[in-house]
């Protein structure tokens, strides 16, 4: 159970990017955090995992406030939070396998890991999550030789190998084409039912969003303007969310999708 | 299409047509003044062309037996120092080069190595070689403290460089699975900077193989001291020797750096 609490987020530059946001997020429900770019999304779930410092309030994981933690600590507490990145964010030059692993070091000292002497059940956690993200017959290739939708799926396994209590997700589809998007989504919500994970999930496309999520966040300027379930998302919701646009295509197109999973989906309505 | 053909000229670097002839002519008449000043004697040209004379003879039957063992050991000494000094150099640079990069280091750190890269850098390793001369005495000790002072400053500035180019996302990824500081060196900046910290190392070798034929020239041992005593005895069908197999060996490391950084990618 996560609980964020007046959170605020105030860079040096003066920019307020998250203001005041409260938010709670119980084990095994996944949360789709929409709006408009700058609107504070990434700031939001950095501050969770303290890759950047929140200038206020609380955050909870757990019943541990995450928001005070010394260094030590801090780096106790992120083996608990699993993070999935929009470009992937994986070392290129290193293989699947040591990628993957890579999400126990938080659980390794520095020599076993440099010298890559991971304990055998550090090593079969590995094995089991790259089978359940099917790349089992790629764990010695070098992260850069895989395609998009495979690279996504390392950046899950090494979330997942640290067996975390919640998922920060940060545009996971944004550079993958329609259906890797599509399969990649499904895997995330799929393994984060499997495993009672809760999950934030910042992305853009509102369409892929209400497909999948079971509650929508609506991000403006830092602070919460919308929350609620998918099929809440009306216009006037929308537009509370982004500014006014004509949003009949967006919504319609979502239920299209629904039923016509094969045929690709038009996105750039509903990523505008 | 209009009938009028409009002409075009780039405008000129100066605009002001009398400051424009006038920079003109004063960067003319200031280079006539300074001609004017060097001396040209030609009896010591006439006299010296005997001389280049015999050099040249001396190159096209370069002498390699009569002085063999003066340049064996002188290689061997330069080899030596070539190989430990860059190997020294290596190690102690890569702490440098971490302190200097400004995305991993902390402000205290990256001042102390950038100060101690610049005052390395600013050194050329004559000079270098000739203070640490002074202070080991003569020998090959003070040419290979001198080159590797020399590695550090080269390789420390470059590897720093390159760390601060590191694409930040794997860093950030790294860092929040809960990796310590060492951990996120191991795992997000070693494998980025890796290939370039191989190119590099290997690039050195080579720079350190002809610094070490420059600095035995004034006293720190190795090949240089060899192709000084040659050249002092007008020996030049030796020196001429000692010449062809410095462009041997420095062609030998470049083809064999070539390849192995073709290979490392």
């Amino acid at each position: 159970m996560l609980v964020i609490d007046n959170l605020t987020k105030r860079y040096s530059t003066g920019d307020l990017a998250v203001d005041n946001v409260s938010l709670s997020v119980p084990a095994g429900q996944v949360v789709g955090l929409i709006g408009p770019s700058g609107a504070g999304k990434s700031s939001l779930i950095r501050c969770v995992n303290r890759l950047v410092e929140p200038s206020g309030g609380s955050i909870k994981l757990n019943g541990l406030d995450l928001s005070r933690l010394s260094r030590g600590a801090l780096g106790q507490a992120r083996r608990r939070m699993g993070m999935i990145f929009q470009e992937y964010a994986l070392v290129d030059r290193l293989t699947v396998m040591e990628n993957v692993l890579s999400g126990r070091l938080g659980y390794v000292g520095f020599w076993r890991s440099y010298l890559r002497r991971f304990p055998q059940s550090d090593i079969d956690r590995a094995f089991v999550v790259l089978e359940r993200v099917g790349l089992l017959d790629h764990i010695d290739k070098r992260a850069d030789a895989l395609s998009g939708g495979q690279r996504q799926r390392v950046g899950i396994a090494r979330a997942l190998v640290q067996e975390p209590d919640l998922l920060l997700v940060d545009e996971p589809t944004a550079s993958l084409d329609p259906k890797t998007s599509r399969q990649i989504m499904r895997l995330i919500v799929e393994i984060c039912a499997e495993r009672g994970l809760a999950a934030i999930v910042n992305i853009h496309d509102v369409a892929l969003a209400q497909m999948f999520v079971q509650r929508i966040v609506g991000l403006r300027k830092g602070a919460i303007v919308f929350d609620g379930p998918p099929d809440g998302l009306t216009p006037e919701a929308l537009t509370e969310i982004y500014g006014a646009e004509d949003w009949a295509a967006t919504i319609s197109k979502a239920q299209e999708d629904d039923e016509a999973e094969t045929g690709l989906p038009d996105k750039t309505l509903a990523s505008a | 299409m209009s009938a009028i053909s409009r002409r075009w000229t780039p405008p000129p670097l100066i605009a002001n047509r009398a400051l424009r002839y006038g920079v003109y002519a004063g960067l003319c008449l200031y280079l006539l003044v300074a001609f004017s000043t060097i001396e040209f004697n030609w009896t010591r040209m006439s006299e010296g062309a005997a001389r280049a004379g015999n050099l040249f003879a001396g190159f096209l039957r370069p002498d390699f037996t009569s002085r063999w063992d003066d340049i064996e050991a002188g290689l061997l000494e330069s080899l030596t120092m070539t190989v430990t000094s860059t190997i020294v150099g290596i190690i102690l640079s890569i702490p440098f080069g971490i302190g200097a990069a400004r995305n991993i280091a902390p402000a205290p750190v990256y001042a102390f190595c950038r100060a101690f890269i610049a005052v390395a850098r600013s050194l050329q390793e004559v000079i270098i070689a000739i203070f640490l001369v002074v202070l080991f005495g003569f020998g090959p000790f003070a040419g290979f403290l001198t080159l590797a002072f020399a590695t550090i400053g080269f390789l420390a500035k470059l590897l720093a460089e390159d760390i601060e180019d590191c694409d930040p996302a794997p860093l950030e990824a790294i860092r929040a699975t809960g990796a310590g500081w060492w951990q996120v060196l191991a795992y997000a900046i070693l494998p980025q900077v890796a290939p370039r910290l191989i190119g590099l190392s290997l690039y050195r070798v080579d720079i350190n193989f002809r610094e070490s034929a420059v600095v035995g020239i004034v006293g720190a041992g190795g090949i240089g001291a060899t192709l000084n005593t040659a050249m002092d005895r007008y020996e030049f069908d030796s020196a001429a020797a000692i010449l062809l197999i410095i462009i041997g060996i420095v062609l030998a490391c470049e083809y064999a750096s070539g390849f192995i950084r073709a290979k490392v990618q």
